[in-house]
């Protein structure tokens, strides 16, 4: 069923990573454990308020995304709940072994949060774009993924991962980008529940990230063609909410995944694993095709990777032509 | 108690960690030898005299923290734990079983240790964040102000080895440390002069890493890391330095304290029948 959190109109009014911040001052001003640790990377316009009220618990290591991680661990050995901020490609490449050993397998209270993630942002190019965060951190036990879509959804998986006790990696799109809101203020965020935009039983799109809302503009274009579309932001890639996800597969007989990351291991991966297992249905997966990122705007790599609407749209129809009658 | 008397009795109980030591790796069938030996002195120095810590309670917040970076050095370490108490003397029989929580390198899980090792060069950066949080009071003034450089609530102690040095990540967290004056910050280098598969020379010569540490701005002092004097003066030391981390670079000798193993590179040995006969003569009491 469509969750009453959707907003009507889905204006642009804040950027995710803005809200993301806005909601650590607010946890950091309740409780004296939560840190705030860099390498060498941005606060953002609203983190600047961070190391103003809260001097003690800013901690900047420069340019060394490994001792980040597992000098976060150590600051959690000592009582705090440290939030890791860095580009996702060095978190993950630089802090692989630290995530896993130091993080994950020691299960320690750091929150890492994986900054100007996915393919899309094209600002610095290839060296700066993971494509692989999603597949190699799922594949680590003891982790939570949380991969919000929009502004509201990053403030509440912000507060629900500073709730949780243990690893938390949370997936934010490029820093410096506003994509439209899609919750209302009072939306209730829990970790494994995924959220349906758009309801509907004639094929099912399972996204995450901020091509949820790209999924949700096709799935209102299908409703003008007599098609209903489910739309679910999957916002915790791990643990897979399995119920929602086999329901859909059940209810609509036909899936198709999104994602800005590549569908080996992503969120296309996690799905076609469950489903082939548990319910086979056709799928498509939407996303990265084994491809490394590559210079360019937003725009230009969206459909050059094969990310916007219309290749959605095309991946529904193709699906939706596998379904079993 | 005198200096001389506290010496001799940490000598005593270093000789018999590396004693008990022997049986933990006849669980194993092989064990650390070489590294847990070279390093016995400094850690039973630590555990039973420099580091405020209480069995009893493993999560006091304010204990002080002994990271083993090298984390392979765990038979003498696990030996240590089961004297001070953190676990039962029985327990040491269950090293490297299926489901055991002495795991062959040190493992959180076990009561007494902060951070898993075996994956080396991690160590110092766990100890850096923990030493920049016993900069941070815990306290309601944190929730509006700064409270920087009050006193440490506790030490950070961590323990490396010559060839993990070699790792890229040690010097991060080096530079990290001096550029957040962490005082409270001791690293012991393990100065044993092998690594895994030679010597540290052969390997990759790291030249001198007493001033390296001096050049990522720390307090760095050369000792005999087998010379339980000298191991206890330089623990006494390091709490006279301020606004600096203080790196030892303890030159010491792989396998001390088993002769016919002693200066080779007995760094994971077959623990036989024999071996353990001629381990426990040379280590008697």
């Amino acid at each position: 069923m469509k969750s009453r959190y959707a907003r009507e109109k889905r204006d642009i009014s804040e950027n995710i990573y803005s809200a993301h911040n806005r909601a650590l001052i607010h946890l950091a001003g309740k409780d004296n454990r939560i840190v705030s640790c860099y390498a060498d990377f941005p606060s953002g316009e609203v983190g600047e308020v961070f190391p103003k009220q809260f001097p003690d618990r800013i901690i900047d290591v420069g340019i060394a995304e490994g001792h980040l991680i597992t000098s976060a661990a150590g600051l959690s050995d000592a009582g705090f709940i440290p939030f890791t901020h860095c580009h996702t490609l060095f978190a993950l490449g630089r802090g692989y072994n630290q995530i896993r050993h130091n993080v994950a397998y020691d299960n320690r209270n750091v929150k890492i949060v994986l900054c100007n993630s996915g393919v899309i942002w094209g600002g610095m190019g290839p060296s700066h774009l993971a494509i692989e965060d999603l597949a190699a951190l799922r594949a680590i036990p003891n982790l939570v993924i949380l991969s919000p879509s929009d502004p509201v959804s990053s403030e509440k998986a912000t507060f629900a991962a500073a709730d949780y006790i243990g690893p938390v990696i949370l997936r934010l799109p490029f820093v410096g980008a506003v994509y439209p809101t899609l919750y209302t203020e009072n939306l209730e965020f829990e970790i494994g529940k995924s959220i349906c935009l758009h309801d509907g039983n004639d094929v099912a799109i399972l996204a995450t990230g901020i091509l949820v809302s790209d999924a949700l503009e096709v799935s209102e274009e299908l409703e003008k063609e007599g098609i209903q579309a489910r739309v679910l932001d999957i916002h915790t890639i791990k643990p897979l909410d399995e119920e929602v996800v086999l329901l859909a597969a059940k209810e609509t007989g036909a899936i198709v995944t999104v994602e800005d990351a590549n569908i080996i291991g992503g969120l296309g991966g996690a799905v076609a694993e469950l489903i082939s297992e548990k319910y086979p249905v056709p799928l498509k997966r939407v996303g990265v095709k084994d491809q490394f990122g590559e210079s360019g705007t937003s725009e230009e790599i969206k459909k050059c990777y094969e990310l916007t609407p219309p290749f959605i749209k095309q991946a529904v129809q193709e699906v939706m032509r596998l379904k079993r009658t | 108690m005198s200096k001389e008397g506290l010496v001799r009795e940490l000598q005593t109980k270093a000789k018999k960690l590396r004693r008990e030591s022997l049986f933990v790796m006849k669980e194993m069938g092989s064990g650390w030898l070489g590294g847990s030996f070279s390093s016995a002195d400094f850690i039973t120095a630590l555990f039973f005299y420099r580091m405020k810590h209480d069995p009893k309670n493993p999560q006091w917040s304010a204990r002080d923290r002994l990271i083993i970076s090298k984390g392979h050095a765990c038979e003498v370490f696990y030996a240590a734990l089961a004297e001070a108490g953190y676990v039962p003397k029985e327990e040491l029989k269950t090293y490297s079983h299926l489901r055991s929580r002495l795991q062959t390198h040190v493992d959180c899980r076990t009561p007494g240790i902060d951070c898993s090792g075996g994956s080396l060069g991690l160590g110092l950066s766990f100890a850096v964040g923990a030493a920049i949080g016993a900069y941070i009071l815990p306290s309601e003034k944190n929730l509006s102000a700064s409270s920087r450089r009050e006193q440490a609530r506790f030490r950070v102690y961590c323990i490396l080895g010559d060839g993990e040095c070699n790792e890229g990540q040690v010097w991060e967290a080096a530079a990290n440390a001096s550029h957040y004056k962490l005082d409270n910050l001791t690293a012991i280098v393990d100065s044993n002069k092998f690594q895994s598969t030679g010597s540290v020379q052969v390997k990759m010569d790291m030249i001198s890493l007493t001033e390296k540490f001096k050049a990522f701005g720390w307090e760095a002092k050369e000792i005999d890391g087998n010379n339980m004097k000298e191991v206890v003066d330089t623990l006494d030391w390091v709490l006279t330095v301020e606004d600096k981390p203080q790196a030892i670079i303890a030159h010491t000798i792989k396998g001390k304290g088993f002769p016919s193993l002693e200066n080779t590179n007995c760094h994971f040995v077959k623990i036989t029948e024999e071996l353990l006969k001629k381990g426990l003569e040379a280590l008697r009491g």
